[in-house]
């Protein structure tokens, strides 16, 4: 049946090629071939709420850079295929990217289920990924790009704040998540880091729902009640995908204040608060290293190209969006800097690679594959937006492996020489 | 304990040696303070009728200093009000609130403003915690605004008149967290202790329950005494004894107050008392020590009720989770049941209800935006006719060439299925839309010991029950129903009969399809509308009707509500995952025993 699926879905989902060499103008002769940007954003299923978006992202991005004359004298086209929130799908269309599209670069996977099926084709096929959504770290492959947050530049600073004063104190956390790898392991960081600090294993819960969960009403009724054993509670929500509306609708409707119990989300963003009515939910936080509500030329400027670009004035932006600005951008640097887009040049290049973020600072890519980036927490506010309540003065730099797991404590990982190593205990020097 | 002695008494001295004041008896002047603060006359007349009262109540808030103003307010004119306080400072608190460089600053502001006691700062405050507060980004003047469209109406916060409009471009939104939040919540609770809505009286308790102070010992007390309204009482009482245990300077008092908490089945006291029992540590003298010990007595006596409530929780939780399948499969109780087709694209049927309350939604907005609250109403018979039609199309279009073939119609409706989603996609999009649900199915009901009852849920359970009463009726007294049934259960002899078979097929195909529309309608309010909705439904319906029994609609409604409820009371147990997965196993293992579930159609009934 499963096949049955595929081979429907494949056959529905006619290919876009969009906007390439058409829109790019004359200035490019007839025989110049195009650089192809594969984009692998689910375009349905129950990741299409937050993944949509970040394929038109990346359709803009191309557009712009057509526009200001392509890349190294040559069109950009986009490679756009629909992996139908569907996980050994990601892998087909992945290959399918590389081998037959021939894709120089691709963009793409929200869920770290479908990172980590994608994964062995890039490093079979020596392929290029840049990931722009915030994760569970615990993870540098060569081939991949990371710019969301790593656990220490979201995960970590938002439950110190949960466990200031300005956050309530908290004593007791709820652990909410989907039921897949990036809440299980975000979950085990937390753990670990809220046993350093002395929460005993008895104050925290954790719980898992399928993907596209709709009946919370259970979950919210166990949380009021762990919340009701006289401790300042918490919640940290690693909820995924569209189920968290339902989620928020039911905590609205159950009356869960955030003054008494704040949930913090780290996959919660502009996007999926747009189709909720948010005046319930205000209080309520998410942290990220961007919001739609930074006050900046460079976000403003971002913000209007998007909505002219979308050709909807009410078009929000989010972070994730932030990151494939930034590691579009990377990239095409270290391609002028390398002169080719050749794999291997373009990530030597990388390293080091500076670009402005648009929350007023400089982003930097670390030869960890992990970004330096701003930690922000917001509240939401009744328009849906979020109002900041707390960032970090600098840039963090992103950790690839938890300093609160023990077996990924020692672990280090650097793709430049004396390491060259994803997962490495000890250099190694070339001789 | 010396000095918390000393000023509980004196507040007791204070409240007892009070002489009578000549208090206002006729109506208030109308005025800029009667507007924004609510003078005591204002309560029902049962509660704060004697002018004695009132003169208690204010002196009494005195100790929170909200006295000099209160009794400038009510028994002199407004002009000398304002001599009370100095204008100056307040002014510069109330700056300091929309523009202070951070929380800690404004969380002095508002304590500061709460102890001079001046009654304009309620409509300020609650500004502030509505989000209506803003600052001028050119001159940081602070104004009161409503916002819409992007044009900001704005009041002076501290004259109370309009003032004029502007873009909201030029003004920036006074930040609020949820530290402020709480301080602003309990300053504005003991402001409006004397509130004439009952409501606003009951959040004020809750807000002074939250974080207790001494102060509030003697208002909260007279407040009680005169309170009529149950719910306000009730809260007002639980703040009483939460202040007196934590406040009180004698041991009897305060074990007086873990009694009065005892009786409160509330998760909320149970949070208060487990925080209070943390807080006495071992090496504490005796009396703290037996002060615990009833403390923890009253804990045991309170979770003990709330376990019995949480078990009606569970049961009603699983009535709702059971009228939402019971939704979803009543529609293939009929195709599957009583027809025989196995129909993949019975979720499809349930999405396309969905969509049609959104394309409904959207109609009214568009053209009747007054009738908006009611659009869900309208899109119950819009459902119906659109996923019935299209169920009638499929029915004549493919199925009726398939009878007596369940391979091929599983592959045939499957397919269908796979179109109607892409279709829908194609047209709406790959994400989610948004149905709002109307003011009277949001929010909930609490009905005791934490068991609250959304009202999108209770609607949803009516509708289900009222939708299965209607599908009885139409089987059993109706023609149609007549027809259907005969056609059934013996479908050569109904056609001698002078019965049209293939259109009693067709519409009874309709009916089903048609009803699981109208089941779109009630998931489009709990649930995302989105091309997939329908897929997460088809395996419950079908367990549900195979579970129940095929061909006969009360066993589907049985199986509907044992399933639901088995499934909420496994949950908190097993988790959302491995319940399912343990329903799942229970049904397999069912089937095994009876094959033709709960409700077996007895005869040669459904083979087609």
């Amino acid at each position: 049946m499963t096949k049955l699926i595929h081979w429907a879905r494949a056959a529905a989902v006619a290919v876009g090629a969009l906007a390439g060499a058409s829109s790019a103008g004359p200035a490019f002769a007839q025989a110049v071939q195009p650089i192809k940007v594969g984009v692998l954003h689910s375009l349905s299923g129950t990741m299409a709420i937050s993944e949509t978006t970040l394929k038109d992202t990346m359709l803009m991005l191309i557009d712009d850079l057509n526009k200001k004359g392509g890349l190294l004298g040559r069109p950009v086209q986009a490679v756009v295929v629909d992996p139908a929130s569907d996980w050994p799908l990601f892998a087909e269309k992945a290959r399918e990217l590389l081998t037959k599209d021939k894709v120089d670069v691709v963009f793409g996977n929200w869920t770290s289920v479908s990172r980590k099926s994608v994964l062995p084709v890039f490093e079979e096929l020596n392929g290029l990924l840049f990931y722009p959504v915030q994760y569970e770290g615990e993870e540098s492959s060569r081939n991949v790009f990371y710019t969301g947050a790593a656990p220490n530049q979201q995960a970590i600073p938002a439950v110190e704040y949960l466990m200031g004063a300005d956050g309530g104190s908290a004593k007791r956390f709820v652990l909410l998540g989907t039921d897949y790898v990036y809440p299980r392991t975000t979950n085990k960081i937390l753990r670990a880091f809220l046993n350093s600090k002395g929460v005993a294993d008895a104050d925290i819960m954790e719980n898992y729902t399928p993907f596209g969960h709709s009946d919370w009403q259970t979950i919210v009724t166990q949380v009021k009640q762990f919340a009701s054993a006289g401790k300042k509670t918490a919640v940290i929500s690693t909820i995924n995908g569209d189920a968290n509306v339902p989620f928020y609708k039911e905590l609205a409707n159950q009356g869960v204040k955030a003054t008494d119990i704040p949930v913090v989300a780290f996959s919660v963003g502009e996007e999926e608060l747009a189709g909720l009515d948010a005046a319930p939910l205000v209080g309520h936080l998410a942290a990220w290293n961007y919001f739609m509500s930074v006050d900046t030329p460079e976000n403003k400027a971002f913000i209007a190209k998007w909505q002219a670009f979308i050709g909807n004035t009410k078009r929000t932006t989010n972070d994730p969006m932030e990151a494939h600005y930034i590691g579009f951008n990377m990239w095409v640097q270290a391609v002028k800097q390398a002169g080719t887009t050749n794999v291997d040049a373009v990530r030597q290049a990388m390293y080091g690679q500076k670009f402005k973020n648009l929350t007023g600072g400089v982003a930097v890519m670390n030869t960890n594959h992990h970004l330096s980036k701003p930690v922000m927490i917001g509240e939401i506010q009744k328009d849906g937006q979020f109002q900041i309540v707390w960032k970090t003065t600098g840039v963090v730099v992103g950790d690839a492996w938890s300093d609160f797991i023990p077996e990924s404590k020692p672990l280090v990982a650097d793709w430049t020489y004396p390491w060259v190593c994803g997962n490495c205990a000890t250099p190694k020097y070339a001789n | 304990m010396g000095l918390r002695q000393l000023r509980y008494t004196e507040v007791r001295e204070l409240s007892t040696s009070l002489t009578p004041l000549p208090g206002r008896v006729g109506p208030p002047q109308p005025g800029a303070w009667e507007r924004r603060f609510y003078p005591f006359e204002q309560l029902p007349p049962a509660s704060l009728a004697t002018p004695m009262v009132h003169a208690i109540l204010i002196q009494a808030l005195g100790r929170l200093g909200v006295a000099a103003a209160l009794c400038a307010a009510l028994l002199t004119s407004p002009a000398s009000a304002q001599d009370a306080v100095p204008n100056a400072n307040v002014a510069e608190l109330v700056q300091a609130l929309a523009t202070g460089p951070d929380f800690t600053t404004k969380i002095q502001a508002t304590q500061s403003l709460a102890t001079t006691g001046d009654p304009r700062l309620v409509p300020i405050l609650q500004a502030l915690l509505d989000g209506n507060l803003y600052a001028r980004k050119a001159d940081k003047l602070v104004v009161i605004a409503k916002e819409q469209g992007g044009v900001l109406t704005l009041t002076d916060p501290l004259e109370d008149k309009q003032i004029g409009q502007a873009p909201a471009a030029d003004f920036e939104r006074a930040t609020v967290n949820n530290r402020l939040r709480t301080v602003l919540q309990t300053a504005l609770g003991a402001l409006q202790l004397a509130h004439p809505d009952a409501i606003r009286r009951k959040a004020s308790a809750d807000a002074l329950f939250k974080t207790p102070s001494l102060e509030m010992i003697e208002p909260l007390k007279i407040a009680l005494t005169h309170e009529a309204n149950a719910g306000a009482k009730r809260s007002l009482a639980i703040a009483l004894a939460a202040t007196e245990l934590q406040f009180a300077a004698t041991n009897d008092v305060r074990t007086r107050a873990v009694a009065t908490l005892a009786v409160y089945a509330d998760p909320n006291v149970r949070a208060y008392l487990s925080g209070r029992i943390g807080g006495i540590a071992a090496g504490a003298p005796a009396e703290e020590q037996e002060l615990k010990a009833a403390m923890v007595i009253a804990v045991a006596e309170i979770e003990r009720r709330l376990a019995n409530w949480r078990i009606l929780g569970n049961i009603l939780q699983g009535i709702s989770l059971g009228s939402v399948l019971m939704l979803a499969a009543i529609g293939l109780a009929i195709t599957f049941g009583v027809m025989g087709i196995i129909n993949m694209a019975h979720g499809e049927m349930v999405m396309l209800g969905a969509y049609t309350t959104y394309v409904v939604q959207m109609a009214f907005r568009q053209y009747l935006p007054e009738g908006l609250d009611y659009a869900v109403l309208v899109a119950i018979p819009a459902a119906f006719a659109v996923s019935g039609l299209v169920g009638i199309a499929m029915e004549r279009g493919v199925i009726r060439f398939l009878y007596g073939r369940p391979l091929e119609t599983l592959l045939a409706t499957w397919g269908i299925s796979l179109i109607l989603q892409q279709a829908v996609r194609s047209i709406f999009g790959p994400t989610n839309m948004q149905v709002t649900s109307p003011p009277w199915m949001s929010g909930a009901i609490d009905i005791a010991g934490g068991v609250v009852v959304t009202y999108n849920r209770i609607w949803i359970v009516v509708f289900a029950l009222l939708v299965f009463g209607g599908l009885i009726l139409i089987q059993r007294r109706s023609f149609f129903g007549l027809q259907m049934r005969a056609v059934t259960q013996n479908r050569r002899m109904a056609r001698s009969m002078g019965i049209r078979s293939g259109w009693v097929d067709a519409l009874t195909f309709g009916l089903g399809s048609g009803i699981a529309g109208m089941a779109g309608v009630a998931l489009s309010q709990i649930d995302n509308v989105s091309p997939n909705l329908g897929q997460s439904y088809i395996v419950d319906s079908f367990m549900v009707v195979v579970f129940g029994g095929v061909g006969n609609l009360w066993g589907t409604l049985v199986g509907a509500f044992g399933l639901g409820i088995v499934n909420k009371f496994l949950e908190p147990y097993a988790g959302a995952v491995l319940g399912k997965i343990l329903v799942l196993v229970a049904i397999v293992l069912f089937i095994q025993w009876r094959p033709r579930g709960m409700f077996a159609l007895k005869g040669r009934a459904v083979e087609v």
